[in-house]
């Protein structure tokens, strides 16, 4: 197992070189730069600016100087925000955005599989009908539409939270909640297919048979099997629920990763794109090993090699 | 700080509680927590009420917290609280009232100012002394800071060539201290707006250079004085937590020479990008005033809510920038043609609805006393003719005219109303062409445009913020107009020390910008935003600044 590790995290060395390229390139070749603002810069000022960030050497000398201080864990200084760098940022940002992700990811699996279950245990029956429709809709409402929708009941109406914010622990409540119910709408879809293809396998029918009785057999010998699906999903939902989140962050005006990822394309800030996005690709990379690994713990169908 | 209110908040602890029940309590306990906040009374304005703190929409989170750094609205309104320039602002006319200066005398010719400064203090309990400001003027002139504001200095004696690195000696530039306590400024030209850029602009304040010193190199950027920690100012308000994207406090700074007049115990900048977001905010009860309000949600409040809706006058011109090196638009007969097609009235009753003025000159009227004689008109009439003299009756070969314009909502409304206007009125096409910002700016900085929607926004209470814009040689034209007699008359108004032969030169400057007209201005700016009415002495100023010292909060009769 540690062999299969080692050699997929030895795999991800070349991908994570190969976005930081794309993204250094790709930032630089759209128009208009970070220290270009509405109101004129005096040209020799801007000339000034640009030799401090050295981004008047040529752009090879630019890009090795970069990844000679990518390599080191040196992301650099960010242009827009003068006194702050890139990793202090990330530092600062990605711990908020984790922690709305770890939340919305709880209640997905926790909402998902229970309706799920509940679903697949009573197939065409009033209660699937109603988790399945419920996920449904769960997965057709985009999170900008239920974002503001959660405000105007539960902030606005009711006035249980705040509207935006993330002071106080309530402040998690909706944004947790309008990222987990995509998802475990996701979650419950797949779990109650999953079990309604396992529940009609032999070995339970064996178990069955065998006297076992229907709580164990559902969390002895069903689940372990019916999750699988949700476990392939879990890995990319993990990765898109932590990083995916900038909608949500914007929305409640929380201060995570994702929204100062978008603003800072906006503002063009070059060292903080590709920083950002290199660490985000490392994210992925390690949801996927990570689920990869839970896979075949679940599955012995497969095996490390 | 609501972390650590939670944090000392009574937890139900029933004692002593069986095992069974011990985790049932603590989920209890966690909910009562989660669902009341500690059962705190009252929203957070209300809160903000009695405790004195400003909950203040502000937009975006701030590039740094360094006067001599940063550009933007949003950075203005933070420096306000945290530095004090030589004059400070009048609460309503934002003219020039003392403020580290207990008094100003300027000689006979206008070009030395001597100011006499009080016993000021810097949050760190030094003196504000004469030389601190020597030092920042330097700081700000010096290239390798790449200051975008620099320029502002640029009236001081020999200010530009050391700027732009011409001249090498600092002590070159005009400014020196006399003693601790006066300071004596001297001007290339009278300039007469001096202690208006003063007061309003934060460029001309000062900073703690001995603190920026021991952070970093003070004449480069990325120093890390700004930090909470390490932040020193002069102003009411002293930096007291900044957590990016989240929220910047600021406290009452004890050490201000006029603490008795703060009324505030403090203000809460909230760096809000989404509009709506933030009205929402606002509607919560999460704070006391907006940045902005979303277009369509303006007449609502009119009807609903007008008691919170603030529309002041702003000092501001929105205008469509016409390229007038493009083989189109090169006669200036189809210029004035295009702009007399444009209904102004219309547009701002029925496309802006926010309270804005129709604009028939560049420069706002009333500025600082100042109103344009020359004046643009409405005139469909005129317009066919003058198209029709230009060979191009009813629009007959005339390109499409392309509308160019940044991505937003409102842009766009506009744009489509013009566009209607062209066509209805000249029988001229247009097309429309957005662009993300810094692609738009891009464009517009190369003149790769034929009209590109534009704003400009006045620095400080006085016609030369508009109008020195059209400078042939200012990077803020990108026109490609220019015009050797109006750039004449501008440098001239600039030395002149006579407001009413500067006002005049001016006046003769405006008439000549409005006879070749590289641009079609629409209308004048309002500030539309919320603010609540606990909030006393804020009053309607043209550049939004309500200087934090005199403004409180006031609990509503119930």
């Amino acid at each position: 197992m540690l062999r299969f590790i080692a050699a997929r995290l030895l795999q991800t060395i070349p991908v994570l070189l190969m976005v930081a390229t794309l993204t250094f390139f790709m930032v630089r070749s759209v128009p208009g730069g970070p220290f270009d603002s509405e109101k004129s810069v005096p040209e020799q000022v801007k000339r000034q600016i640009e030799a401090y960030y050295g981004l008047d050497k040529p752009l090879v000398r630019q890009y090795l100087d970069y990844m000679g201080h990518l390599v080191r864990g040196d992301l650099g200084p960010s242009y827009k925000y003068a006194n702050r760098t890139v990793n202090e940022m990330i530092a600062l940002t990605f711990p908020v955005s984790l922690q709305l992700g770890a939340l919305a990811l709880g209640i997905a699996l926790l909402v998902g599989m229970t309706a799920g279950v509940v679903a697949a245990l009573r197939p065409n029956s009033p209660i699937d009908y109603l988790a399945s429709g419920l996920s449904m809709t769960g997965i057709c409402l985009p999170t900008f539409v239920m974002g503001p929708l959660l405000i105007l009941v539960f902030a606005l109406t009711l006035k249980w939270f705040n509207a935006s914010g993330w002071f106080e622990p309530r402040d998690r409540i909706l944004p947790a909640l309008t990222l987990g119910v995509v998802y475990a709408a996701y979650v419950a879809r797949l779990t109650r297919g999953g079990m309604l293809e396992i529940l009609s396998q032999d070995f339970i029918r064996t178990a069955r048979a065998k006297g076992a009785n229907a709580t164990r057999v559902l969390f002895r010998h069903a689940l372990r099997g019916g999750l699988l699906p949700v476990v392939s999903f879990l890995g990319p939902a993990a990765a898109g629920i932590v990083t995916g989140s900038f909608v949500i962050e914007m929305i409640f005006q929380i201060p995570g990763l994702g929204r100062h990822f978008v603003t800072s394309a906006f503002n063009r800030d070059f060292t903080m794109i590709t920083g950002i996005v290199v660490f985000y690709a490392a994210l992925i990379v390690f949801f996927n090993l990570a689920v990869d690994i839970v896979q075949i713990w679940l599955n012995p169908k497969l095996k490390f090699h | 700080m609501n972390g650590l209110i939670v944090g000392v908040c009574p937890v139900l602890r029933p004692e002593p509680a069986s095992s069974k029940f011990k985790f049932l309590w603590l989920v209890v306990a966690i909910l009562a927590i989660l669902m009341t906040g500690c059962g705190r009374p009252g929203t957070q304005v209300e809160r903000g009420i009695r405790d004195q703190i400003l909950l203040f929409g502000n937009k975006a989170e701030p590039q740094d917290l360094d006067p001599h750094v940063i550009e933007g609205v949003g950075e203005h309104n933070i420096m306000m609280a945290l530095f004090e320039s030589l004059v400070g602002e009048d609460p309503k006319t934002l003219m020039p009232v003392p403020g580290v200066a207990e008094r100003w005398e300027i000689s006979p010719d206008g070009k030395v100012y001597i100011f006499h400064l009080r016993n000021a203090k810097w949050s760190n309990g030094d003196s504000v002394t004469a030389e601190d400001f020597v030092k920042s003027y330097r700081r700000i002139l010096t290239p390798t800071l790449g200051s975008r504001y620099a320029y502002m200095l640029h009236p001081i004696k020999n200010a530009r060539p050391f700027n732009e690195g011409k001249l090498t000696d600092p002590s070159q530039v005009g400014v020196r201290a006399i003693d601790p306590h006066t300071l004596e400024i001297t001007l290339e030209c009278p300039t007469s707006y001096l202690l208006n850029m003063m007061a309003n602009h934060y460029s001309w304040w000062p900073v703690h250079l001995p603190t920026v010193q021991k952070h970093g190199d003070p004449y480069r950027p990325g120093n890390r004085w700004t930090r909470p920690e390490n932040h020193v100012g002069n102003g009411p308000f002293r930096l007291a937590e900044w957590v990016p994207n989240s929220v910047i406090r600021v406290r009452k700074n004890t050490n201000y020479w006029d603490a008795a007049t703060v009324r505030l115990n403090g203000i809460d900048f909230l760096p809000i990008e989404s509009v709506d977001s933030e009205e929402r905010s606002f509607r919560a009860g999460q704070m006391h005033t907006t940045y902005e309000l979303p277009n369509a949600k303006v007449d609502t409040y009119k009807r609903d809510n007008p008691g919170v809706l603030r529309i002041d006058d702003y000092l501001g011109n929105y205008f469509y920038r016409l390229n007038v090196t493009h083989p189109a638009l090169k006669d200036k007969r189809v210029r004035h043609a295009l702009s007399m097609a444009v209904d102004r009235k219309a547009i701002v009753e029925i496309v802006t609805r926010g309270g804005q003025k129709p604009a028939f000159a560049f420069t706002p009227p009333d500025t600082k006393g100042y109103t344009s004689r020359a004046q643009l008109t409405f005139d469909i009439e005129g317009a066919k003719k003058l198209l029709a003299e230009a060979g191009h009756p009813g629009g007959k070969g005339l390109p499409p005219i392309e509308i160019h314009y940044n991505t937003s909502e409102n842009h766009r409304v506009m744009a489509e109303a013009v566009q209607q206007m062209w066509k209805k009125n000249l029988g001229i096409e247009a097309t429309l062409r957005n662009e993300e910002w810094k692609v738009y700016m891009d464009s517009q900085g190369h003149t790769n445009y034929m009209a590109s929607r534009s704003g400009w926004i006045g620095d400080y209470p006085d016609p030369n913020t508009f109008l020195g814009t059209f400078l042939s040689y200012s990077g803020n034209n990108r026109t490609g107009w220019n015009n050797p007699e109006y750039d004449r008359l501008i440098n001239q108004a600039d030395c002149t020390a006579d407001e009413k032969q500067r006002y005049e030169l001016l006046q003769k400057a405006e008439a000549i910008l409005l006879d070749d007209l590289p641009l079609i201005p629409i209308y004048y700016y309002t500030r539309v935003y919320l603010l609540h009415p606990s909030v006393k002495n804020w009053h309607p100023t043209l550049l939004d600044h309500h200087p934090y010292k005199y403004v409180y909060l006031e609990a509503l009769p119930k």
